[in-house]
């Protein structure tokens, strides 16, 4: 669903991926790990469609289509959905205002027709369970004052509103406590299915034993420096990322 | 002849008749010749002019300020801008004077229409005594050229059940109207009031308007003013407001277009207890231009005062925004706040703002702050990333951005319309 070709990308002239291959299939869960810095939410704003990174090579389709080719609106209707790693407060807008809407767009999109008030309300209802989160957040601007936990949990929400073809989520562990963490994977789990795929960028080992990657990949330095499966996750716990650096910067001296 | 000119010379004066005016009114109106005469219209750069070439965009205009003669008000004129479902008690003026066919309220409102020959006592108290001549070219134009003064009076714990809403309706002559207002109060009265300036598209004209409000010891007194006027429309308006005793004080302006607008908002904070709200939105486009000046003054203790104006300027439009804030001496305990926020969305628009505090008390809280800036593009991915589209998310934004100015407006309809043309500027027809 997913296909990755050679990818580079830089921001004003400094280039931070370079090079990246990688296949997605439905269905599948891809763990990308990495050091801080190596370009893991790079990738992933990138796919997103953020405009400040040119990419200079390569190409991305996404179930057939050239994706560099789509605004990032188009991406989100198309199926790509961005858990943050940072979250944005937007303070006057309306959570459930912004979320109706999004809904709405993307089904204008795919041809259906917009939900009114009523099955709008009752879809947030059933997702909210789902992610056991608070009304009251909801009713609040988005994102506004809300701590970290709240921040990733509302972005766990708004995919399981969306539903989406392809979730990338961006550290979406880091900040949250066990029980949230929990919480988190579980509605990730939840909405998994045979036909959508799942990427999950962290750097702790932690959330995978929740959410059970097929593969593993290491990013370092812009690229994929190696690729296993749940078990290299467990090594990189173990061993931290010393050994991967130097068998990398080792190799290219 | 150029305005400056025109303006000092005897033959400006020479349509007036002013043998009639009762002995108070006559004395105010000769100050105000005398100011006029003395210190003509603002020069270019003038201190308080100095965004906004009034004078040379009027003699551009080759506008006369000759006051503008009563038209026909066509049906379609006056069913322009009407906002749905407000009930209200209309004062219509026809190019700045007042128009009873045009006017309905209640019979229970104190109106007078006062043409300066008799003078009620409260009338002859309040005319003219916030209003000086001597402080601005066109309060003294006002006080010269306008023939009737619409007098509202409100008494002691008269709460009114309707707003009253002042259609100012102008033609399309380059002439000059000079609509006056007067409200005053007594202790513990409330009302609200609307202003609107009503013009065909294509319309060229002046409007010189002003209006002096007396708030009386506790009452609760709320103005709001929409401009949304013809792309060639030149206004120059001052609100003077006195405030007594523990009296609370709103001024609503939202500004949507116009060629040239100038809005002097004057408070005075003269006893303790008193609160001044003073709340402004210019969303423009377009070449407007829109010169907001404010001040409060806090004469007396324990008064706060609250401003939050904030624009969103697009194409070659220009923003000026000044506010002053006067603390004497004596007024201890004040809180005085101040906020002006800008968001450019085109490199062609421009604001020019700038706060002036003179505190001479020590024991006072004061803020002030102003911010110009874009968009924020973090905001703007997010919500595309969730499938919003750039055009829907912009408008998002923005209407978050402008919601806050508008939100405490009380009258349902008054504020619905309101984020109805919000919206309308701001694209957010999502
Ligand atoms: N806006 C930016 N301007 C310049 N450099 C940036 C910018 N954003 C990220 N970088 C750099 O790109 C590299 C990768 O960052 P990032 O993708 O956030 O890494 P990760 O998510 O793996 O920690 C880092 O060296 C970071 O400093
Ligand atoms: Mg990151």
């Amino acid at each position: 669903m997913l296909s990755i070709k050679n990818l580079h990308a830089n921001i004003e002239g400094t280039e931070i991926l370079r090079g990246i291959n990688l296949e997605v299939k439905p269905g599948e869960v891809h763990a990308i790990m990495g050091p801080n810095g190596s370009g893991k939410s790079t990738l992933a704003s990138v796919l997103a469609g953020r405009e400040e990174y040119e990419v200079s090579e390569g190409e991305v389709s996404f179930l057939g289509k050239d994706l560099l080719d789509l605004s990032p609106e188009d991406r989100a209707r198309e199926g790509i959905f961005l858990a943050f790693q940072y979250p944005v407060e937007i303070p006057g807008v309306s959570s459930t205002n912004f979320l109706k809407t999004a809904v709405n767009q993307v089904r204008e999109y795919r041809g259906q027709e917009p939900l009114d008030a009523v099955s709008f309300l009752s879809l947030m209802k059933s997702k909210m369970g789902l992610v056991e989160i608070d009304q009251k957040l909801l009713s609040r601007s988005l994102n506004e004052g809300f701590s970290g936990g709240e921040k990733k949990r509302n972005e766990i929400f708004q995919m399981a509103m969306l539903e989406p073809k392809l979730a990338i989520l961006d550290e979406t562990d880091s900040g949250l406590d066990i029980d949230a963490l929990r919480i988190v994977a579980n509605g990730v789990n939840k909405l998994k299915s045979a036909d959508n795929a799942t990427i999950v960028v962290t750097h702790y080992q932690r959330l995978l034993d929740y959410i059970v990657p097929d593969y593993v990949h290491v990013l370092y330095k812009g690229r994929i420096v190696k690729s296993g499966t749940k078990e290299l996750a467990l090594e990189l716990e173990e061993k931290g990322y010393d050994w991967i650096k130097e068998e990398v910067d080792g190799a290219t001296v | 002849m150029e305005l400056t000119q025109q303006a000092q010379t005897a033959e400006f004066f020479k349509r007036l008749n002013p043998n009639k005016l009762a002995q108070n009114r006559l004395d105010i109106f000769n100050q105000a010749k005398e100011a006029l005469i003395k210190n003509g219209l603002p020069k270019l750069k003038e201190e308080e002019y100095k965004f906004t070439a009034i004078t040379k965009t009027l003699d551009k205009a080759k506008v006369s300020l000759l006051p503008a003669e009563k038209f026909d008000i066509s049906a379609s004129l006056t069913r322009k801008e009407v906002i749905a479902d407000l009930d209200a008690d209309i004062i219509a003026f026809n190019n700045g004077v007042y128009d009873a066919n045009l006017s309905s309220y209640s019979p229970s409102l104190n109106v007078n229409v006062e043409d300066g020959s008799t003078e009620t006592a409260s009338f002859k108290k309040h005319f003219g005594s916030y209003a000086k001549a001597d402080k601005d070219a066109f309060i003294a134009l006002n006080t010269v050229y306008a023939k009737e003064v619409v007098h509202i009076h409100l008494a002691k714990k008269e709460v009114l059940t309707k707003p009253v809403i002042f259609r100012y309706y102008q033609s399309n002559n380059q002439e000059t109207s000079y609509p006056r207002v007067l409200i005053t109060s007594e202790e513990f009265a409330e009302g609200a009031f609307i202003e609107q300036i009503i013009s065909e598209e294509g319309s060229g004209y002046f409007i010189n308007g002003l209006t002096e409000i007396y708030c009386a010891e506790n009452t609760h007194l709320q103005y709001h003013k929409v401009q949304k006027q013809s792309k060639e429309a030149i206004e120059v308006n001052t609100l003077e407001v006195f405030q007594e005793k523990s009296s609370t004080f709103s001024s609503y302006l939202l500004s949507l277009q116009g060629g040239m607008l100038r809005n002097n908002l004057n408070i005075t904070l003269n006893g303790s207890g008193g609160e001044a709200n003073m709340n402004g939105l210019y969303l423009l486009n377009g070449q407007s231009h829109v010169d907001n000046h404010t001040s409060v003054d806090h004469r007396e203790p324990h008064c706060n005062s609250n401003e939050l104006y904030k624009g969103v300027l697009d194409d070659s439009s220009r923003g000026v925004f000044n506010g002053k804030i006067y603390v004497r001496r004596i007024a201890q305990k004040t809180n005085a706040f101040q906020q002006n926020n800008n968001i450019l969305l085109s490199e062609d628009a421009t604001i020019n703002t700038k706060p002036q505090l003179e505190i001479w008390a020590d024991d006072v809280k004061c803020s002030h702050g102003c911010t110009t800036g874009q968009l924020d593009e973090e905001a703007l991915f997010y919500l595309q990333a969730r499938g919003v589209g750039k055009v829907s998310a912009r408008a998002m934004l923005l209407e978050a951005f402008a919601a806050d100015v508008i939100a405490n407006v009380s009258i349902d309809s008054l504020r619905n319309y309101m984020i109805d043309n919000i919206k309308e500027r701001l694209g957010a027809h999502y």
